[in-house]
C-alpha cells in the first residue's frame, strides 16, 4: 500500500526527522491560507499522487510548454496560480503510463536553499534477510539510471535485527554520502530515526530522493515515498486510514476486499487462478499464444467458494475482457469449491464470453462433475497448453 | 534416495487443530504412511486430535514437549499469518532440524527476526509461503497432492506451489518421476533458497535431472545461475530444465507473492533466463511445456 508524500513526511516527522513545514489542499481556495501559514518568502507547490517523476511530468490539460507537477514559487499570488494550473488536471509521468493520474491533492512547502542533493532508501534486502540503506551521492534523479551508469556510487548497508542501527552503520552510512559538519551531526539522529519508522510501520520502503544538505549546513528530508508491507497492514489502523482510494484502480480495491491478489492489466483476457506463480504462469502463456492478459488474479489457497465467485464477477465486470481462463492446479485449493465458486457466479451475473475451465490436482473429479452437471456453456480443457490454445481461439 | 525428507521422517504439526491442518494432515496420513506424530496447541496439550476417518493423534502444549515424547525430527507450520514467525521460532528454541512453514502472508518484518535466529541455530526452514516438500511413496509435508507424484528420477525445486504441481505432473506424465521435489516458498526473506536445494540434488545420487522453476523479483535465479556454473567447474553438473514466471509482468507491482516485483530496475525475468541459460539450464517458454523439455535435454 502506497501513501502520499504528504501523509510520509507527517510520519517521519513523528519520529523526528528533519522535514519542512507544509500544508495539504484539496481546493484552490484553500491555497492562500496554506501559503501564508508558512515562512516564505520561497514555497513549493507539490502534486500529490502515486507515482515518482512528478517534477519532469506534463499536465494533459496544459500546453506542452507549461511546468510540471512540482513547482517553485516566490509569492503567494504564485502559489495560488500554480494551484489552480495543477489541481483537477492530469499528470502524466514516467510512472504513470500515458492515461497519467488526476491531481486531486497539493502539498504546499516551504521552500529550502538546497547545496547538495542526496539518495537514500531503506528496504529489505532480500539476499541477507535484513532492512538495508541504499545510499547515494547522487540524489534527486533516477536511482535505477544511477545503479545502471555507475554502480559504484551506490552504497548498500545492512542492519543486524538485534543491534539494530548501530554507531558504526551511520559512520558508514554518513562516509557513503561524504556528510560533514552539521550534516553529519543530524545524521547520528536522522538514520536510526529512520530505520525506527520503517520497522515499526512495516514499510516496504522508504525512499527520500532527494535527502538535501541545506546551504547551512543541515540535512533535510525534501521528498519521501513510502509503502507498506500489505501482510502487516493488520497491525496498523493508523497506517489503513492513510490509503487514498482515489489512487488505486476500482477492481484492485474490490478485489482487496475479498483478499484476491489481483492486478489490472491492458489485454482481453480475464484469468482466474491459483497460485502467484502459476497466475503468473498463464498470462505468460497467453502471450505466447499471441494475446494479452486482461489480469492477473491469484484466488490463494484457502479460497471460499463465495470468494471465488466474486473474483469471477470483478474478472466478467471488465468490459475489455472478451474471454476467461480459469486455471486450477489445486493443492490446499480444491477443485470442487472453485467450481462450486464459478458455477454459482455464473448463474448470478450471466456469462457473455467465453470460458474456458482447467482442473487438476485436490479433487478434481468432483470438480469436473459439477461443471459438466451445470449445464453451463464451460468449455474444458485437459491441461495449461490446451487451456490457453482454447481461450486464445475463442476470442480470435 | 531423496533429499530431506524420507520414510524416517517424524513430522510435528504446529497449527493441527485448524481447518487447513486437518485437511493436511489427514492427506499426510494416507500418503504411504507418513509418519505425523502428533500436534501442537499450547491450551489443548493432552488432549487428542480425530481426524474425519478416525485418525488420531497426540496433541501436545509445546514443540519442546512433542519433541521429547515423539522423537520427531521435523514439523509442518499451518499457523495463521499474525501467529506464524513465533511458531517458527519456538520450532528453532526446540532445537527441531527441519522445520516447513506452509502460511502465506506473514509480514517480512517478522520474517526478517526470524531469519536472524534462523542463523545462530542448526535448524533449517523450508519456506515460509511454500507449498511444502514431498519424496514420492515415503514423505509428504504440506500441501501438495500425492495423486500427481511418481517415484522417480527427477529433483524439483521452484518459488511458486501450483508451478510444482506442473513440473511434478508433467515429469509424471512422461514417465520419468521424482526423486523429491521442493517448494521454497514466494517471500522476500525466507529459509531455504535455490542454492540449497540444487547442492543437495546435486549431491543425491538418485537425482539424475533437475527441473528448477522461478519467478520474477530479486536475484535468487541469478545466484543459483552462478553457483551452478561454479559447480560444473568442478565436474558437478546434471541435466536441467527451467522456467521464469512473470516474463509479462508490468514493473513495479506485486504479483501475489510479496516476493515477485521487479523493482529498482532488478528481478526481471529476462535477466534470470539469461542467467540460468549461461548455466546450462534449457528454459522453456511455456510453463505446459517443463516436462517435455527434461525429456529432449535428457535426449541430448
Amino acid at each position: 500500500m502506497n501513501i502520499h508524500e504528504y501523509q510520509a513526511k507527517q510520519l517521519l516527522k513523528g519520529y523526528g526527522a528533519p522535514v519542512a513545514e507544509g500544508v495539504a489542499i484539496l481546493k484552490v481556495e484553500e491555497a492562500e491560507a496554506a501559503a501564508k501559514s508558512l515562512p516564505g518568502p520561497l514555497y513549493v507547490v507539490k502534486s500529490q499522487i502515486h507515482a515518482g517523476g512528478r517534477g519532469k511530468g506534463k499536465f494533459k490539460e496544459l500546453g506542452p510548454d507549461a511546468k510540471g507537477g512540482v513547482r517553485l514559487a516566490k509569492s503567494i499570488d504564485e502559489v495560488v496560480a500554480h494551484a489552480k494550473d495543477m489541481l483537477g488536471n492530469t499528470l502524466v509521468t514516467a510512472q504513470t503510463g500515458d492515461a497519467g493520474k488526476q491531481v486531486n491533492r497539493l502539498y504546499i512547502e516551504d521552500g529550502a536553499d538546497i547545496s547538495r542533493e542526496l539518495y537514500c532508501s531503506l528496504l529489505v534486502d532480500r539476499s541477507v534477510g535484513r532492512v538495508a540503506f541504499v545510499v547515494s551521492t547522487e540524489g534527486g534523479m533516477d536511482i535505477e539510471a544511477v545503479a545502471h551508469d555507475t554502480p559504484e556510487k551506490i552504497h548498500t548497508i545492512a542492519i543486524d535485527p538485534e543491534a539494530g542501527v548501530t554507531d558504526a552503520d551511520v559512520v558508514a552510512i554518513s562516509k557513503a554520502l561524504e556528510l560533514d559538519g552539521a550534516a553529519s551531526d543530524d545524521a547520528k539522529a536522522l538514520f536510526p530515526a529512520l530505520y525506527k519508522a520503517f520497522v515499526e510501520k512495516d514499510m516496504a520502503l522508504l525512499e527520500v530522493n532527494p535527502l538535501i544538505v541545506m546551504t547551512d549546513g543541515h540535512l533535510r528530508v525534501l521528498d519521501a515515498k513510502m509503502s507498506f508491507d500489505g501482510n502487516a497492514l493488520f497491525r496498523h489502523d493508523d497506517v489503513k486510514a492513510l490509503r487514498d482510494e482515489t489512487e488505486e484502480d476500482a477492481k484492485e480495491i474490490e478485489a482487496s476486499k475479498w483478499d484476491l491478489a489481483y492486478v489490472a492489466l491492458d489485454g482481453n483476457i480475464g484469468c482466474m487462478v491459483n497460485g502467484a506463480g502459476l497466475a503468473m504462469a498463464t498470462m505468460d502463456i497467453i502471450k505466447l499464444y499471441g494475446k494479452e492478459p486482461a489480469n492477473f488474479c491469484d484466488v490463494g489457497g484457502g479460497a471460499s467458494k463465495e470468494k471465488v465467485a466474486a473474483a469471477f464477477k470483478i474478472i466478467t465486470a471488465d468490459p475489455k475482457v472478451e474471454g476467461i481462463l480459469v486455471n486450477i492446479f489445486g493443492g490446499i485449493m480444491k477443485c470442487d469449491v472453485i467450481a462450486e465458486g464459478v458455477v454459482a457466479a455464473v448463474k448470478e451475473v450471466g456469462l457473455q464470453v467465453p470460458l474456458v475451465v482447467r482442473l487438476e490436482g485436490t479433487n478434481v473429479e468432483q470438480g469436473k462433475k459439477i461443471l459438466n452437471e451445470s449445464g453451463l456453456a464451460i468449455t474444458a480443457a485437459d491441461d495449461l497448453d490446451d487451456a490457453a490454445q482454447k481461450i486464445v481461439a475463442a476470442v480470435a | 534416495m531423496s533429499i530431506l525428507v524420507d520414510k524416517n521422517t517424524k513430522i510435528l504439526v504446529q497449527g493441527l487443530t485448524g481447518k487447513t491442518g486437518t485437511f493436511h494432515t489427514e492427506q499426510a496420513l494416507a500418503y504411504y504412511g507418513t509418519q505425523m506424530v502428533g500436534g501442537i496447541h499450547p491450551k489443548k496439550g493432552g488432549e487428542t486430535w480425530t481426524g474425519s476417518g478416525g485418525e488420531e493423534l497426540p496433541i501436545f502444549a509445546t514443540v519442546a514437549e512433542g519433541k521429547e515424547r515423539t522423537g520427531a525430527n521435523a514439523s509442518v507450520i499451518y499457523v495463521p499469518p499474525a501467529g506464524a514467525a513465533d511458531a517458527i521460532i519456538e520450532a528453532i528454541d526446540a532445537e527441531i532440524p527441519f522445520i516447513t512453514c506452509i502460511t502465506e502472508g506473514i509480514p517480512v518484518m517478522d520474517m526478517v527476526k526470524v531469519k536472524a535466529r534462523l542463523d545462530r541455530s542448526n535448524s533449517r526452514l523450508l519456506g515460509p509461503n511454500c507449498p511444502g516438500i514431498m519424496t514420492p511413496e515415503e514423505c509428504k509435508i504440506g500441501i501438495m497432492p500425492g495423486s500427481i507424484f511418481r517415484k522417480g528420477s527427477v529433483g524439483i525445486v521452484s518459488r511458486s506451489g501450483t508451478l510444482t504441481y506442473e513440473a511434478v505432473f508433467q515429469t509424471t506424465n512422461e514417465g520419468l518421476g521424482q526423486t523429491t521435489a521442493v517448494g521454497i516458498g514466494g517471500d522476500p526473506v525466507k529459509g531455504t533458497e535455490f542454492i540449497d536445494i540444487l547442492e543437495m540434488f546435486l549431491a543425491d545420487d538418485a537425482t539424475e535431472s533437475i527441473i528448477m522453476i522461478g519467478e520474477i523479483g530479486g536475484s535468487a535465479e541469478e545466484d543459483a545461475a552462478q553457483f551452478l556454473i561454479d559447480e560444473a567447474k568442478k565436474g558437478r553438473k546434471k541435466p536441467m530444465a527451467g522456467f521464469i514466471a512473470g516474463r509479462t509482468a508490468p514493473k513495479g507491482r506485486t504479483m501475489g507473492h510479496a516476493g515477485a516485483v521487479v523493482s529498482g530496475g532488478k528481478g526481471d525475468a529476462e535477466s534470470k533466463i539469461a542467467a540460468m541459460e549461461a548455466a546450462g539450464i534449457t528454459v522453456s517458454p511455456s510453463p505446459a511445456r517443463l516436462g517435455t523439455t527434461l525429456v529432449d535435454v535428457l535426449k541430448g
